[in-house]
């Protein structure tokens, strides 16, 4: 049952919160370092658009924001599963993390797609277009996991309702990737693909893989930032946090 | 595994799998309604329905837009390659608004045939290339490749 180590050490909040403590600073700085030059490389080294000129640069943003807020709802789906499944403490408060960091990155995908519609396209906004609705409900969906988690007495009745709410909510994710291939939208189909030649031209696409890079570090220090508050919170009573603080401030 | 957590762990699954059950059959519902606009083809086999609001879209044929010289009044025909429709509008249209582009138009359909639109929208394809590159490729492909880029 050695095998199994990893996965209870994982399972403590004492364990864990001394090795958070280490890795933010890390995390956040590389984050930030791969963020910031793929957007200054983006934003000033790569050529215009044949057709949409400068303001296809938004696409530095727009798509790293937009791929991690799927991948962490998947990430936070299955922390409520594990939560769900072996009670674990941990596992909710990953969940309870993740949720905001992801609402946010869906709300920045959002916004500045709606920036890049009004120039393209020619409006900010089209109702009933499968890729922008769907994109929305997961929005409201990460609103619906942080509005559940705290309106419990219970803080245990919370992480229950809001993993529910998570994991009915997983049917979204392939919608929202494959929404633009089985109905008609105005969203254009991926540019980056798996099984021919990507549509981007490798010059524009060499920063855009680097920003996502960025986005996924740069997440997980903001899920780390908030698992460290979500430790405190959830352990408040214990004797071992009183320690770590004291041994902290020494 | 301890057998109640396997009873939990079934429980997820079977939340899972019923929530993906009941897109899937909300999905086949719905259909052509998760659809943003009617095809051409559809509008030629008489789908879309007359005297409402709808959107039709499509590629903008080459040499098909045709500006009033007085007014903002513009007309241009949408294709899917299989069937075309002829759009009359009136207003400014969008900067990436192109021949062999695609577009999105909102509008009601004739009993003459026209859909007469009151909004058009310029769709963008996923194609994403400096300026040389496109003059370099320029006539070595058929544009834009098969149907169904737009």
């Amino acid at each position: 049952m050695a095998n199994w180590q990893w996965f209870h050490r994982l399972g403590s909040p004492k364990w864990l919160l001394g090795k958070l403590d280490r890795w933010t600073p890390w995390l956040l700085f590389a984050g930030l370092l791969l963020f910031g030059a793929a957007s200054v490389w983006g934003l000033a080294f790569v050529p215009p658009d044949y057709k949409q000129g400068n303001s296809f640069r938004i696409i530095y943003i727009h798509v790293p924001f937009a791929v991690v807020s799927l991948a962490a709802y998947y990430a936070m789906a299955i922390a409520g599963a594990v939560g769900l499944i072996w009670r674990m403490k941990v596992a909710d408060m990953a969940m309870r993390s993740i949720a905001p960091v992801g609402a946010a990155f869906t709300a920045l995908a959002l916004v500045t797609g709606a920036i890049w519609g009004k120039p393209t396209w020619g409006a900010y906004w089209v109702w009933q277009d499968a890729r922008l609705t769907s994109m929305l409900v997961l929005f409201f969906l990460y609103m619906g996991v942080l509005a559940l988690y705290d309106a419990y007495r219970e803080r245990s009745s919370g992480s229950r309702a809001a993993a529910l709410v998570a994991l009915v909510g997983t049917v979204n994710v392939p919608i929202i990737y494959k929404s633009v291939d089985w109905w008609s939208s105005l969203h254009q189909p991926a540019s980056i693909k798996f099984t021919e030649a990507s549509t981007i031209d490798a010059q524009m696409l060499q920063p855009l893989l680097l920003a996502i890079v960025g986005c996924y570090l740069l997440f997980a220090a903001l899920v780390i930032a908030q698992l460290r508050v979500q430790i405190v919170l959830g352990e408040n009573r214990s004797q071992w946090l009183g320690d770590h603080a004291v041994n902290r401030t020494a | 595994m301890h057998p109640v957590r396997r009873q939990r762990l079934m429980i997820v699954v079977m939340i899972v799998v019923g929530a993906s059950l009941a897109a899937v059959l909300i999905g086949m519902a719905l259909k052509e309604n998760l659809n943003l606009f009617y095809e051409p083809v559809r509008v030629a086999a008489g789908e879309a329905p007359l005297g409402r609001k709808i959107r039709v879209g499509g590629m903008v044929v080459k040499d098909s837009v045709v500006r009033d010289t007085e007014t903002l009044q513009v007309s241009f025909v949408l294709t899917d390659y299989s069937a075309n429709v002829l759009v009359t509008y009136q207003g400014i249209l969008p900067d990436l608004f192109a021949e062999e582009a695609g577009a999105v138009t909102t509008g009601v359909l004739g009993e003459d045939g026209v859909f007469r639109a009151e909004q058009v929208l310029a769709k963008h394809d996923e194609k994403y290339m400096p300026p040389e590159v496109a003059k370099a490729i320029e006539g070595k492909h058929p544009p834009d490749g098969a149907a169904g880029s737009y």
